[in-house]
Parts: C-alpha cells; sequence; structure tokens
C-alpha cells in the first residue's frame, strides 16, 4: 500500500469531503455555467469552499477538476484548457488544505459511451492520461476516479491514472437495478470490485446516485469482495423539487448516523456527494471521532 | 425454428449481423415489410423493454438490441416509404442549453428509432431557438428534451415558452427525461410528459402521438 493510505488509514475511518457544485452555486455559480471554468475566474469562490470542508474537520478535501477532462471540455475546450484547469484546481486546494488536508484530485466520466462507438478506447486513454498528469504534476496527492457509471471506462482511467505513481481511487455509481445495487450498464458490487481491484486500483468506492441508507449494503458487498480499502460518498437523499427548487431531504444528523453504520461495514473514507455541505461532514466528523 | 423467430431472437439478443441477413433472406423470399415490422420487430422490442424493466436486462442489452432494430429497419424502411408508409412519428430530440451530457439522450434516441420513429437528434447544449426551428422546419410532432444536472433542467421551461411565443405549442407534443427531472416537474412546466428510462420514453412518445 503507498505509505500516504497507510499513514491516514492509521486513524480510520477517514473523513472525506461534501458536495461542491452546490456550494459553488450558493458563492453565484450560475445554472448551466461550467463549474470548473471557476477555477480560472473565480479561484478565490473555489478555495472557499475546499476551506470550509477543512474547518469542518476533512482529512481529504478534493479537488474542482471533475468535468475537466478534453472529452467532457467537449465543444467548450480551448488548447490549453485541460492543462489550466486542472493545474488551478490542484493549487487552490492546496492553498485551501494549507497541510491540514489531503488533496485527491478529482477526475470524472468523459460523458461518452464506449459501447455505443461515441467514444474509443484509445481516446478515452488519451484523455484520463492528460488529466492525471496535470493533477499529479500540479502536486495533487492521489487521483480519484469516481462518479462512474460505466466499468470498462473506469478500467481505462484507472490504468491511466497508475501512470502518475499516485494512490489512484476508483469510485462508481451504483443506482440501477430493483435493488438499486447495480451501476448503469448492470455490474454488480462483487463485479465492480474483481474488475478494479484486477485493474489495479488501490482504493475502491462507490459514491452519488444513492441516499446513505442504500449504500450500507453495497458497502457490505464490497467489503467481502476487496481486501482493498473503500471509499463512499453517498448523496444527502434524493433530490426533490419543492416549490421550483432542488432539495435534499436528508439532515446532517441521519447522515452522521448513517456514516457510523457505514464505518461498521467496512467503510475506510466517508464523506457526501450531492446534497452534503460542510454541516453534514462536521457532524460526520463529530460522530466518528466522538467514539474513537 | 421458423425464419420469423431467428429474426426475434436476433433484436432480443441484440445480434445486429444475424438481424440484417434475416431481414435480407426474408425480404428476398417476398417477406412482407410492414408485417416484419409489427408482427417480430416490434414484439422484440417490446420483449426488450419488459426484462429492462425487470432488471433482467441493463443498458448495454437495451443499447445493443436497439442496434439490432436499427440494422434490420434500415433495410425495411426504404421499402416502407416506396409503398407510401410513414414513420410512426418524427421526434426531435437534443439535451438542453448549458447541458453536455447526452448519454440518455442517445439511449432514448435509439429506442425511439428501434419503434420505427424517424429521429432528428440536434445533439447537446441546444438552445431552444434550435429546438423551436427543428420542430418548424422538420414538421416535427414530437420534441424530447433532455437534462442530467439540476442546474440546467430549467431550460427546458424556456423551450416550452419558446413554443407557445412561435405559436406552435399547439403543433407538438413534448416530454422530457433525466436524472433530476420528475412528473411532478413535467406538469409544473407544463410539458406533455415526462418518463424515466429510455423504455418507459417509447410508450410515452406512442402514447403522445396517439393523442
Amino acid at each position: 500500500m503507498h505509505a500516504l493510505l497507510q499513514s491516514l488509514l492509521a486513524r480510520r475511518p477517514v473523513v472525506t469531503d461534501g458536495a461542491w457544485g452546490t456550494e459553488l452555486q450558493k458563492l453565484g455559480l450560475a445554472a448551466g455555467e461550467h463549474p470548473d471554468r471557476w477555477n480560472l475566474s473565480h479561484p478565490g469562490r473555489v478555495e472557499e469552499v475546499a476551506a470550509r470542508y477543512v474547518e469542518a474537520g476533512s482529512e481529504v478535501i478534493l479537488t474542482n477538476t471533475f468535468r475537466s477532462n478534453r472529452i467532457a471540455l467537449g465543444a467548450h475546450a480551448a488548447d490549453g484548457d485541460v492543462a489550466a484547469l486542472n493545474a488551478r484546481g490542484v493549487e487552490i486546494s492546496r492553498r485551501a488544505a494549507a497541510g491540514r488536508a489531503r488533496v485527491f484530485a478529482s477526475v470524472g466520466p468523459s460523458g461518452k459511451m464506449l459501447m455505443a462507438g461515441e467514444v474509443t478506447e484509445e481516446e478515452l486513454s488519451a484523455a484520463f492520461t492528460e488529466q492525471c498528469h496535470a493533477l499529479a504534476d500540479a502536486g495533487a496527492d492521489a487521483l480519484l476516479i469516481e462518479t462512474m457509471a460505466d466499468l470498462d471506462e473506469t478500467r481505462i482511467a484507472v490504468k491511466a491514472a497508475r501512470t502518475t505513481g499516485l494512490p489512484v481511487i476508483a469510485s462508481m455509481v451504483f443506482d440501477s437495478g430493483k435493488e438499486k445495487d447495480r451501476t448503469m450498464m448492470g455490474a454488480t458490487p462483487e463485479q465492480v470490485a474483481a474488475a478494479l481491484t484486477e485493474a489495479g486500483a488501490d482504493v475502491i468506492g462507490a459514491n452519488c446516485g444513492l441516499g446513505i441508507e442504500g449504500y450500507v449494503p453495497v458497502c457490505t458487498r464490497l467489503r467481502r469482495a476487496t481486501q482493498l480499502p473503500l471509499w463512499i460518498k453517498p448523496n444527502a437523499g434524493m433530490p426533490e423539487m419543492v416549490d421550483g427548487r432542488i432539495t435534499y431531504r436528508t439532515t446532517p444528523e441521519q447522515f452522521a448516523s448513517g456514516a457510523r453504520e457505514l464505518r461498521n461495514a467496512g467503510a475506510d473514507f466517508i464523506g457526501g456527494c450531492c446534497g452534503t455541505t460542510p454541516a453534514f461532514l462536521r457532524a460526520v466528523a463529530s460522530a466518528l471521532r466522538g467514539e474513537s | 425454428m421458423s425464419m420469423i423467430q431467428t429474426l426475434y431472437d436476433a433484436i432480443l439478443n441484440g445480434n445486429a449481423k444475424a438481424a440484417k441477413e434475416i431481414t435480407q433472406t426474408s425480404l428476398a423470399a417476398g417477406g412482407n415489410p410492414q408485417s416484419l415490422v409489427d408482427d417480430t420487430m416490434i414484439p422484440a422490442m417490446n420483449e426488450v423493454g419488459r426484462r429492462y424493466e425487470a432488471n433482467e436486462y441493463f443498458v448495454p442489452e437495451l443499447l445493443i438490441a436497439a442496434r439490432a432494430m436499427k440494422a434490420s429497419l434500415e433495410l425495411i424502411r426504404p421499402l416502407l416509404t416506396a409503398r407510401g408508409a410513414e414513420p410512426v412519428g418524427r421526434v426531435v430530440i437534443g439535451t438542453v442549453q448549458g447541458d453536455l451530457h447526452d448519454i440518455g439522450k442517445n439511449l432514448v434516441g435509439a429506442m425511439l428509432e428501434g419503434a420505427g420513429f424517424e429521429v432528428i437528434d440536434l445533439g447537446v447544449d441546444v438552445s431552444p431557438e434550435k429546438f423551436i426551428a427543428a420542430a418548424k422546419d422538420r414538421n416535427a410532432r414530437l420534441v424530447a428534451l433532455s437534462a442530467l444536472l439540476t442546474t440546467t433542467m430549467h431550460s427546458m421551461k424556456a423551450v416550452l415558452e419558446k413554443l407557445r411565443e412561435a405559436g406552435i405549442r399547439d403543433n407538438v407534443k413534448v416530454m422530457i427525461g433525466g436524472a433530476p427531472v420528475t412528473q411532478k416537474y413535467a406538469d409544473e412546466i407544463g410539458a406533455d410528459g415526462y418518463s424515466s428510462n429510455a423504455n418507459a420514453a417509447v410508450a410515452l412518445a406512442r402514447k403522445l402521438m396517439a393523442a
């Protein structure tokens, strides 16, 4: 195991961070505006989000680089964008962390479907390699491939990330099937664990798509299927429209009690995805630390 | 096993090569193109949809079945057109302004094509003006809007407003879908329908065309 992971996991579970997109919106990010662009246009506000999580007790924070791969940037990408958005993203999070938290750089999906022929394996590999190296060069502590729906794409991303020599976390969305225990493409936790262990991921995980109660059974099954550390980031429940506004029903207290269940189910890194805020992470940190 | 059964199986199993070959053989032997579609291919896609709803099939199976259907339809459609048969319907589809996600939209498009619709795909980040122009120019009776982000779904409302302003709201039916979208939201903005997945979208499209 990488020394960094070892030292973090000496005090497991490790508290990670919460959602960024919704926090950026509170600071003025407009609907439809590309959040990663703020790394260049509003670095101070991005840093504020990162800093709020550090203050809340996050030991690992992410970067505002989820969509900064060449394919996801799509028609909006100009030359040099990938390098700049990723480098600034890492710099901003490092500044906010100020040595108090580790910076795991976020790499999201391409948004294209491999099996439909919308993108080739070579294109995916090139795009992920480019982004991962930009993040590594800027000083990320680890690379987090997250919110993935397709196991094949995830495998390609893990292989690309591994060429940097940094620890690699690979996290998929489980939101499909009758029991909500499959990825969009139908993979089970067991299949995901086996494939990503084989692809060389250092940590395997699940994020987005479900609330915290939905990820307890998924975590239990991942735990049985792999020896690797587990990374779990559930949503604050499912979004609902209330008076034309997106609302998440789960409270920080409910989320924190779910975090204890996740820890008992074998999760090593625990944080939140869509709808979670610094208040959620503060509650999680106090629930998990309060007991240890 | 009869020819018909194997075309049914070819679509059900997503074997595009077999579907194409069997269609060719069947047409060469004087098979009726319309009854191939109605009696074999559409029932096969209905079974694909049933399996998807029952969680026996997932997105990959759905996609390859839709492709097999398409491969077969490409041979049949010119024959139907020559006989003066119209497609089931013409639908303009796209991901709304500000949103670059096209997986869901492409899936719905593929399933609609599989069901015999003519699909005009405008791509991603489509402005309301573009939707309106395409619906007008191509004389489409159905407009399908997709959004993955809570931050972009409000663009759907803008499309409906522009349709009203352009005076063609009554000429088209509007269906919407995507992760954050709900029936409640569809009702709120005055869309004609919502579906939660690509299979349900086909049933909805048929229903809206019949209305």
